[in-house]
């Protein structure tokens, strides 16, 4: 059985006799929209194609008015509502020692998104907006608060924070779970959740 | 991965009655034979057809978004620049990630082969008390014929991807690196299901399909007592992993169970996570067409209370980096534009290949793995360089096939009727004056040419393809003259 110093040993005997430099790789966004409201645009366009939902508050409606009109299409009056944002109450806790499983039943979970990408439509968390991880997989449906603010241009950008580098995980989320593993027939809600909607927000601290 | 796909068409009854074809794998020491299966495999014409528009739309797809992007040429550079930077250190970078995935709390295992990668899986399991597992797709484990050891250990191992858990209830292997069931009609899956979960045998809505196994697996996820997940990418810099599903169904396996073993070929390593900007802008766009997967998962560190083990896995990598003319193929990141590019795929379906990678990748994995069962692969290939130019990470694709088939020729591994065909071929294509001879006597180039070089009747996939009428104006050599040519200077003619 060969281990971790003859494999090393092994690619170092085999590999290329030239050592080829590293590439600078640009950011290419230039092209992007430099205004909030641009950026939300392209953010909503995209996030719609790959099946996500965009929810804005109608005026004087509160967040949590906002969730419950965006999943009445959805689920019932009495569903299991998971929530882990302080603006909206939901009716079951989520504390980071549950054990995942517990989780099992919940209709929908609502989450803080760290910040969108406009390129893909995309949302990020870690395990701090998600406390336990599997609640971002076991809920049927998604509703996720985003600060339009925190909405940046592309993957390069994404890559470019350092703010999740050492999450323990760290996550995009575009869209809901989809699959078109039969005939080509595209399934929104294959494994994950059935749908997920995002509901601008600004970060309580920044209002 | 699986996809999303925007073809919402559905097939007509009639196509959905016709029996799925099943191709024939070669067994044990056996050479597998590419053309035979290939005419198993188009003796199903509704599902050869379904099979062609289905990959095809992919292509597609992916060309529609490529247009989209002004920088595509780039990011296909960049690409292949940073794997080749990461392949020529791969030591440097290997080590780095192991040691910063130590440091993050997770237990790094090193599989020289694939039987080291089972047994080590199968210790960590032991040790925990593991009987049943839950995992994402993996074509690492699918190499490492994973899933069959394990049922020999009596661990019983459930597959999470719909497309995959498709091909594990039916007992056959995946056909495509993306879709594993891409070559089955839903009438196909019906009957799977019918027979295996127990849905309605007369209903093959991909719908009605879809939510029934969502319901028949989501216990199975509860129940599991071990997750497993592959990897598309591992990050030197972080120790992490990026894993990138459609579905949800790697964040499932790893987030539930408190267990998450990922097994990682060695060659996933990028240098920084900067550089997954790259990646992950040309995978799913590569792949499906669309701008990401709906899923791009980043593990890092164990969860709250949890353990995580990361299997590295060598199974001849090692080796083919030092392959003058190879190296560059472990630049692969499983994208299968190639695949849906390629008319030979298209046409014969991945089970024709039977092997672990199929189409234009498989042409130039599979036979580093065994050269004499797969020494008919390389053949299964027109040489039109489509992959080549649609690979994400600029691997010279076509160039590869071909030279494996200069490697198998030396080391006299071409089976007898190509050698005698390709030898009948090349003495009269070295002979100008014997070329022309023969074509002429066909009257007709295009019938006849093929019939010695790429269409003959030895590849099955090309019997199949119509040909172009020949041109009222004949030959090409004749037009040539007629119209270019100002004097009598041609070689080979009398």
């Amino acid at each position: 059985m060969r281990g971790r110093n003859e494999i090393l040993a092994d690619i170092r005997r085999n590999k290329p006799a030239f050592a080829a430099a590293a590439p600078t790789v640009p950011a290419y966004d230039e092209a992007y929209p430099s205004d909030t409201n641009g950026l939300i645009a392209r953010f909503v366009e995209v996030l719609e194609k790959m099946g996500g939902t965009w929810a804005e508050p109608k005026a004087d409606e509160t967040l949590a008015a906002t969730m419950r009109r965006v999943l009445a299409e959805r689920l019932p009056d009495n569903a299991i509502i998971a929530s882990t944002v302080p603006e909206i109450a939901g009716n079951r806790r989520v504390r980071r020692d549950d054990d995942p499983h517990t989780l099992h039943d919940v209709d929908a979970a609502v989450l803080r998104a760290r910040f969108g990408i406009a390129e893909t439509g995309s949302v990020c968390f870690t395990e701090r907006e998600l406390i336990v991880n599997a609640i971002g997989y076991l809920a049927q449906h998604l509703v996720v608060l985003l600060d339009p603010g925190q909405i940046i241009t592309n993957m390069h950008r994404a890559y470019a924070r350092d703010d999740y580098k050492n999450a323990a995980y760290t996550v995009f989320h575009t869209g809901p779970s989809a699959t078109a593993d039969i005939e080509g027939v595209l399934v929104r809600g294959a494994q994950g959740a059935r749908s997920l909607t995002v509901i601008p927000a600004v970060f309580p601290r920044a209002r | 991965m699986s996809t999303p796909d925007p073809v919402k068409s559905q097939n007509t009854p009639k196509a959905a009655k016709e029996a799925a074809p099943r191709p024939e794998k070669a067994g044990p020491g056996e050479r597998q034979n590419h053309r035979k299966a290939a005419k198993q495999f188009l003796d199903s014409p509704e599902h050869a057809a379904s099979h062609d528009t289905r990959v095809w739309a992919m292509r597609q797809r992916r060309d529609a978004t490529m247009e989209t992007i002004e920088e595509w040429e780039e990011l296909r550079d960049l690409a292949s620049q940073i794997k080749t930077h990461a392949l020529t250190h791969l030591d440097e970078y290997l080590e780095q990630f192991a040691d910063n995935a130590a440091a993050n709390g997770v237990h790094v295992h090193w599989a020289g082969d694939a039987a080291d990668h089972n047994r080590i899986v199968h210790e960590i399991f032991k040790d925990h008390g593991v009987k049943k597992v839950i995992k994402s797709k993996s074509m690492l484990m699918e190499e490492c014929g994973f899933r069959h050891y394990m049922e020999g250990v009596g661990i019983n191992i459930v597959e999470t991807d719909l497309g995959e858990r498709i091909q594990q209830l039916d007992a056959e292997d995946p056909s495509h690196v993306v879709v594993p069931s891409v070559h089955k009609m839903r009438s196909d899956v019906a009957k799977v299901f019918s027979e295996t979960i127990g849905s309605d045998p007369d209903n093959d809505d991909a719908y009605y399909l879809t939510e029934q196994q969502r319901q028949h697996t989501r216990p199975l996820i509860l129940d599991a007592d071990a997750g497993m997940t592959g990897a598309n990418f591992a990050v030197a810099e972080t120790g992490g992993f990026v894993v990138c599903t459609n579905e949800g169904n790697a964040d499932l396996s790893a987030n539930v169970p408190n267990l998450h073993v990922a097994s990682i070929g060695i060659e996933k390593i990028v240098p920084k996570l900067s550089d997954m900007g790259v990646f992950i802008r040309l995978l799913s766009r590569s792949a499906l067409g669309s701008p990401i997967t709906q899923y791009t998962s980043h593990f890092r560190a164990p969860k709250e209370g949890g353990e995580m083990h990361i299997v590295l896995v060598d199974n001849g990598r090692s080796k083919r980096l030092g392959e003058d003319k190879f190296w560059s193929s472990l630049k692969c990141i499983r994208c299968g534009a190639c695949m849906n590019t390629c008319p030979v795929f298209r046409r014969s379906g991945g089970l024709s290949y039977g092997a672990t990678y199929t189409g234009p990748l498989g042409l130039i994995l599979d036979p580093s793995i065994d050269a004499y069962r797969y020494s008919n692969l390389p053949f299964a290939s027109t040489l039109n360089g489509s992959c080549t130019n649609v690979c994400p990470v600029k691997i010279n694709i076509h160039e590869q096939i071909f030279e494996w088939r200069r490697v198998l020729a030396e080391d006299d591994q071409i089976p007898w009727t190509k050698r005698k065909s390709l030898a009948a071929a090349g003495e009269v294509l070295a002979n100008p004056k014997a070329y022309r001879t023969a074509v002429k006597s066909a009257h007709s180039a295009l019938k006849y040419l093929p019939d010695w070089t790429i269409y003959n009747k030895l590849n099955a996939w090309g019997q199949v393809r119509d040909f172009p009428d020949v041109p009222a104006e004949g030959t090409f050599h004749d037009w040539y003259r007629k119209h270019r040519l100002n004097n009598s200077d041609t070689a080979g003619e009398a």
